[in-house]
């Protein structure tokens, strides 16, 4: 569904993506694994095309994404969902507002129905009775439940997600991996994550892919990467600070 | 020495680079105007923060402005027996030239400087950058209905302090300095021409372009957290003021 052909981005002079190859799978869950600053961030607004990378090219059904112009990406983004790692919630609106906003902009849905509809994308991510709270009286978890049923709201074909469990307490991490999980099984939607959560990773990946130091280093299934003798993938998923990856 | 001109460069590298950007951002706001559907919703809810809840700050503005006007005009035309010229020295100071200049800094402190700290907020986190994702495109949703009301209400604003100057400096001088009322007004109707109050508007207008295009453009490409939102807000304030000064110079030196 996705392919991204020898991607390199530059900041000044900093060499952030070195040449990204992966390939993501329809109706799959694609885990891509990192430090923090290893450019995870950056490749995902690549894939949605808020960034434009220096070399390389990425395609969704075959178009490259990287020359599209403002007109032809902004269709492409009627496809995606995004939930970001602050949520990114409207603090203006109310959360029913915020689930309801892609629908209004999108669609002439009659209120009646625009209700509906964000009574069960609420429901679908556990919360209740939460449609007129601002964004300011939520805690954490609930924010990113309400960013993740604003970014299901227009049943997306590929949903991303940008450190879903950032900020979270382990139990409220497995609540949203659940989440994830049961939302995607429901429409077999393609979900892109970035992370360095590990028991997520494992939880919810079809596919894993490392990105470390620019490049993808590793790729696979869960089984795969757990059995993989790649030193920097092994240093990674087991959390020691000696070998390959340098502490700086 | 060298550094020097290495800095010299960089500045003049800088201002070029916003003036680019806000030239482009400006072309982009007025072409989304033109693209259905409008958002008028948020042109409205835009022209009442400018417009509405400005409102105190400029009455208050104005009214001290006029009064001060006509204590110090007064002190100087009675030198010459000319104490009668104190209404269309009042009159004509706001129309022409206080009732757009200080309408626009006022502005520019008030609504303006909220402008760049709420879309900086937006930015940092990654409200905009949301707004994309969900394909609506954030110059037709935040900027152009902030310019726009921008250059509505400016005028409104002007023109409202310039009615409130007007009346400070009547009370100045009639009520507190004892001119005659027939006189002040007799001889403001005779100075002041629609011309001078239609060419303060137009002033007025340019500021209002000019206040929300500088908040705008520094709010939507804030960088660097909660200090970053501050120094868009800074920026913006001071850029906006001078520019509105500089602006006003010439066109005072077209208009009259």
């Amino acid at each position: 569904m996705i392919k991204i052909i020898d991607l390199k981005k530059y900041f000044n002079s900093k060499k952030v993506l070195d040449g990204v190859n992966l390939e993501i799978e329809k109706g799959k869950i694609t885990v891509i694994i990192g430090r923090s600053g290893e450019g995870k961030s950056v490749l995902i607004k690549h894939i949605i095309g808020l960034l434009k990378p220096d070399f390389g090219e990425i395609f969704l059904d075959g178009q490259d994404i990287t020359k599209m112009t403002e007109r032809e990406l902004n269709e492409v983004h009627r496809r995606f969902g995004m939930l970001f790692q602050g949520a990114a919630l409207f603090d203006s609106m109310t959360v029913g507002e915020n689930v309801a906003f892609p629908l209004r902009e999108h669609t002439e849905m009659p209120e009646n129905d625009l209700k509906n509809i964000i009574i069960e994308k609420l429901r679908k991510v556990g919360l209740k009775n939460v449609e007129n709270m601002m964004p300011a009286d939520l805690s954490g978890g609930m924010k990113k439940r309400v960013g993740l049923a604003r970014a299901i709201a227009m049943d997306p074909e590929i949903v991303l997600f940008d450190e879903p469990t950032t900020g979270l307490d382990p139990v409220m991490s497995d609540n949203i991996a659940t989440l994830i999980l049961d939302t995607q099984r429901d429409l077999k939607t393609t979900y892109i994550v970035i992370t360095h959560d590990i028991p997520l990773t494992y939880k919810i990946a079809d596919k894993i892919a490392m990105l470390h130091e620019g490049r993808i280093v590793e790729q696979g299934d869960v089984d795969y990467m757990k059995s993989s003798p790649n030193p920097i993938l092994r240093q990674f998923l087991e959390g020691r600070s000696e070998g390959p990856i340098k502490v700086l | 020495m060298r550094e020097l001109f290495e800095n010299i460069g960089k500045w003049a590298g800088r201002v070029v680079s916003a003036a680019g950007g806000m030239a482009l951002m400006l072309f982009q706001a007025i072409l989304w105007l033109f693209v259905p559907p409008l958002k008028l919703r948020n042109t409205f809810r835009q022209m009442e923060f400018v417009g509405v809840k400005s409102l105190f700050v400029v009455i208050l503005t104005g009214a001290f402005t006029g009064a001060v006007l006509a204590l110090q005009s007064y002190n100087a035309l009675k030198r010459f027996g000319a104490e009668s010229l104190v209404g269309p020295t009042v009159a004509l100071s706001m129309a022409r030239e206080l009732g757009p200049v200080l309408t626009g800094l006022m502005v520019t402190g008030r609504a303006g400087s909220a402008m760049a700290t709420e879309l900086g907020t937006m930015r940092v986190t990654e409200q905009i950058d949301a707004l994309y994702t969900m394909a609506v495109n954030p110059v037709k949703y935040l900027v152009s209905p902030r310019i726009l009301s921008g250059v509505l209400m400016m005028p409104v604003l002007a023109i409202i302090t310039d009615f409130v100057g007007v009346l400070g400096g009547y009370f100045v001088a009639v009520k507190m300095l004892g001119v005659n009322s027939g006189v002040y007004i007799g001889r403001t109707v005779d100075f002041v021409k629609p011309q001078d109050i239609f060419d303060g508007l137009i002033k007025a207008s340019v500021f209002g372009l000019i206040l929300s295009l500088v908040a705008c453009y520094h709010g939507f490409n804030t960088a660097g957290g909660a200090a970053g939102v501050g120094e868009a807000a800074t920026k913006s304030v001071v850029l906006g003021s001078v520019l509105i000064l500089v602006a006003d110079y010439f066109l005072t030196s077209v208009m009259f």
